[in-house]
């Protein structure tokens, strides 16, 4: 009975990070119809940035999570200007392979400048565990959870309470139909690749804490938040919410009772499960 | 018409006398690298450049190929010619379990279901002991012969191997651009409802082009296995190598005969020598490179390099 | 009701939106029908179920006594129901003659004898001298015509016109009109959708009239024209009130 505590507790924790990840993508779908392949690379970055700010100065990555998310911020919204908005009418297989090519490049650059060792962050500010009826809960994991449910928390109040937000909202439900209530949305995509990347930034600065840092860090990230998005439903913010809560308790659950050497293999076909059986996911529009 | 099949016929009689000009392993195995990539690509354009739906999942027939090969040679002892069809059946296997209900997706939900088999694949044979698991196989060195598909003394016979392989591959894409199903697979790509309304069974269109496509790309995996004689999972189920197959067709020109041709012989000298040239210093440079050149062409020039060649192939 | 196509009480739901409510008319072979009715009253709606790309919610479809309604496109076209679309869907990236050859291949296997046949069709369709012209190429009503030269080239019983005289000038509409009756004189069954009266009134031999998704009236055009229910669908009921008194003064 502890031990399934303990998967719960466990799931829960990566789940909420997981939902995180995954928010960016969905609003970046569902604002402008673009799969970001390379969303899960600019976790690996932030994380890089996290990592980098204590090895060279010292900062927590607590403490460096403001800056890490204003510098993915940034980075986000000059991918979309340079980049993104190229290919925002381009024909479908040129935006997988733009998105796709970005995920190389990222990693690539990455590989250049701080070669493929694995990294740690060997003590952050809030090491150590606790100890609850039997199950071991590590605080930078509770941190990180819980800065994902804020982070999680203020997107969707932006999203509904903000004229910006809902702005985007009215984007991704009708770009020509928002344009002509005069948004203008070049900006609107921006912001929504602004926000998405940020979310990212924030999830890679709490993930620093206690995850390896590697070049490919980003690619099972990258995966797992497709899965995410799929389960929930392509553009909705809610749906991969509860999503991502669902994938990392069946990713903790079959690590448990299966083996922990396939519990990602699971994760992948609940992918394929949920997309063959009902694609719109659970709370999706397209 | 008559221009092109000379320039073809010109391109195979120097592929035929390269290794003679050419006799140290290094251009040969560049040679084998570039054709086997070609190959494989023509695959990938069978479904990805023809019928428009991409997938960053063809490394799977890639693995099973060489993987099925090598385990009934060292399991079984079965030649491994024969090792060859059993390959290709448990690829066409594969693409039927994969393609019949994934054909279904659209876009980008299908690209994401390929990358997520091809990864599945590959965390299962990591840890199957039975084909080794993260070790993988060595392939048992046994006297050189035809029969026994190895090679020691030099890599001709692998070369010409390869390039009977290569000319098969350019003859099953000729042959499938003027049959009705290349014509269908293009009419798919333009307008699936279009298509529809005139009889066309998307789905079962979609899949004769998968199964061509893991056809190719498994005899390609045996073919490797005999090669290098060695294989684990990243070597054959790697998501690069996927990857490698569409960048390859996007740079040459998606849909078109030669496309795979040309964007092999341009990407993989590239590949092959930035590792050479860049070591492990450069580790990297040549991901960004090439990803570089993908994004280039993606956006500037989405029908590739053939369309250089004007009417070339098509 | 007898007749090669039939549609019985056939009821079409988006959610709580009825598009078609038990609509029934039957087509005998060799006949045009003409499919009118202000917009939205669910024309295109019901090609779509007739041709399969929707799948009616209540009733049935029948051709030849075999209820097709739960059949895929494609099935329903080797049956022999062939369609155009109101926005027009030729492949642009291919020629004119490989357009056609993609109806043709339904019925042949071989390329060559597909593009023969492709060619004889061209021909009937006008087509000859642009074979090799890129479809994206081609203005909107020779389009129009490519995507019916496609149906045609499938073989098929029944065609399916929707809109096809959308958007033409005088000309454009007169050619229409013409080539449906060169299609009926080919022994053609032929249900139009339309707008244009002038282009439908003079070939039709009965026509069906929907107003909000339901059947109001069927018969030959004359008395369609004439027809109360159909007046107060396209001119509203105003206007039939009007007349009804000024006839009765």
């Amino acid at each position: 009975m502890e031990i399934f505590a303990q998967t719960v507790v466990s799931g829960l924790l990566i789940g909420f990070l997981y939902a995180l990840i995954a928010v960016g993508l969905t609003m970046i779908f569902g604002v402008m119809d673009i799969v970001n392949f390379a969303h899960g690379d600019y976790l690996m970055l932030a994380m890089y940035f996290a990592y980098w700010s204590y090895a060279l100065l010292g900062i927590d990555p607590l403490y460096s999570l403001p800056a890490v998310t204003l510098a993915l911020f940034v980075l986000g919204t000059a991918t979309y200007y340079l980049l993104i908005k190229r290919i925002i009418n381009a024909p479908m297989l040129s935006q997988i392979f733009v998105t796709f090519g970005l995920l190389i490049f990222l990693r690539g650059l990455a590989q250049f400048l701080w070669k493929a060792d694995y990294r740690a962050v060997p003590h952050c500010l809030l090491s150590g565990s606790l100890h609850v009826s039997g199950v071991y809960i590590g605080l930078p994991q509770l941190v990180a959870a819980a800065g994902a449910v804020v982070c999680n928390g203020l997107i969707f109040l932006f999203l509904k309470k903000t004229r910006a937000g809902t702005a985007l909202e009215a984007v991704a439900e009708d770009k020509e139909a928002a344009r002509l209530m005069g948004i203008n949305s070049d900006r609107m995509f921006a912001l929504a690749w602004g926000i998405g990347i940020a979310s990212v930034g924030v999830a890679g600065a709490l993930l620093a804490s206690f995850y390896y840092v590697f070049p490919e860090v980003g690619g099972n990230f990258g995966l797992i938040a497709f899965v995410v998005v799929a389960l929930g439903g392509f553009g909705s913010v809610v749906g991969a919410f509860i999503a991502g809560i669902v994938v990392g308790l069946v990713e903790v659950m079959s690590g448990y009772l299966l083996a922990p050497s396939i519990k990602f293999i699971v994760v992948l076909g609940l992918y394929l499960a949920i997309v063959v059986a009902r694609p719109q996911g659970l709370l999706g529009k397209a | 018409m008559k221009k092109g099949l000379c320039l073809f016929f010109i391109f195979v009689a120097l592929l035929i006398v390269f290794p003679f000009f050419f006799r140290n392993p290094f251009p040969r195995h560049l040679l084998i690298m570039i054709m086997m990539y070609a190959v494989m690509s023509i695959g990938w354009n069978i479904i990805g450049g023809y019928g428009g739906q991409v997938t960053f999942g063809n490394a799977a027939f890639f693995g099973v190929g060489a993987y099925t090969s090598s385990v009934l040679l060292t399991k079984a002892g079965l030649s491994p010619w024969t090792g060859m069809a059993a390959g290709c059946v448990s690829s066409l296997v594969l693409a039927f379990i994969v393609g019949y209900p994934c054909f279904r997706l659209k876009g980008h939900y299908f690209a994401i279901a390929t990358i997520a088999i091809g990864q599945i694949m590959m965390g299962l044979f990591m840890v199957w002991d039975f084909v080794g698991a993260a070790v993988g196989i060595y392939l048992p060195i046994l006297p050189q012969s035809f029969r026994n598909f190895e090679f020691h003394a030099t890599k001709l016979p692998y070369y010409y191997i390869m390039l009977a392989m290569f000319l098969f591959a350019i003859g099953v894409a000729f042959l499938v651009e003027r049959s009705r199903l290349g014509y269908y697979l293009r009419a798919i790509k333009d307008d699936p409802d279009g298509a529809r309304s005139v009889g066309v069974n998307i789905r079962r269109c979609k899949l004769y082009a998968f199964c061509l496509s893991a056809v190719l790309t498994s005899i390609c995996g045996t073919f490797y296995a005999q090669y290098v004689l060695y294989i684990d999972p990243p070597s054959t189920f790697g998501l690069m190598i996927s990857i490698d197959l569409c960048i390859i067709s996007l740079i040459g020109g998606l849909g078109k005969l030669f496309g795979p041709v040309i964007g092999s012989f341009v990407f993989i000298p590239l590949v092959e020598l930035t590792r050479v040239y860049l070591g492990s210093e450069g580790q990297g440079i040549d991901l960004m490179l090439y990803s570089l050149l993908m994004i280039a062409v993606a956006i500037l020039r989405p029908q590739g390099l053939s369309s250089l060649f004007a009417r070339g192939g098509r | 009701m007898s007749g090669i196509l039939r549609l019985e009480h056939v009821t079409k739901r988006f959610g709580g939106l009825a598009a078609n409510q038990d609509v029934s008319f039957a087509v005998d072979r060799g006949e045009v029908i003409g499919l009118i009715g202000p917009n939205g009253a669910g024309k295109s709606t019901l090609f779509n179920c007739i041709s399969c790309f929707y799948r009616a919610t209540e009733g049935r479809i029948l051709f030849h006594d075999r209820e097709i309604t739960n059949d895929t496109p494609e099935a329903a076209c080797k049956r022999g129901i062939g369609r155009t679309f109101q926005i027009v869907r030729v492949f642009r990236e291919m020629s004119v003659l490989e357009n056609i050859m993609i109806g043709a291949f339904l019925k042949c296997e071989k390329t060559k004898e597909a593009r023969a046949r492709a060619g004889e069709v061209a021909g009937l369709f006008g087509f000859s001298a642009k074979l090799d012209r890129l479809a994206a190429s081609l203005t909107i009503s020779e389009q129009k015509r490519l995507e019916v030269a496609r149906a045609f080239a499938t073989g098929p019983e029944v065609l399916l016109l929707d809109e096809v005289m959308a958007g033409l000038n005088i000309q454009e509409v007169r050619e229409t009109t013409e080539l449906v009756g060169r299609l009926k004189g080919l022994g053609m069954t032929l249900i139009l959708v339309e707008h244009v009266m002038e282009g439908i009134m003079p070939v039709a031999d009965r026509v069906v009239v929907l107003d909000y998704g339901r059947k109001i009236a069927e018969g030959p055009p004359h008395e369609i024209v004439k027809d109360e229910k159909v007046i107060k669908a396209y001119l509203g009921v105003k206007y039939a009130e009007r007349r009804a008194r000024r006839s009765v003064v």
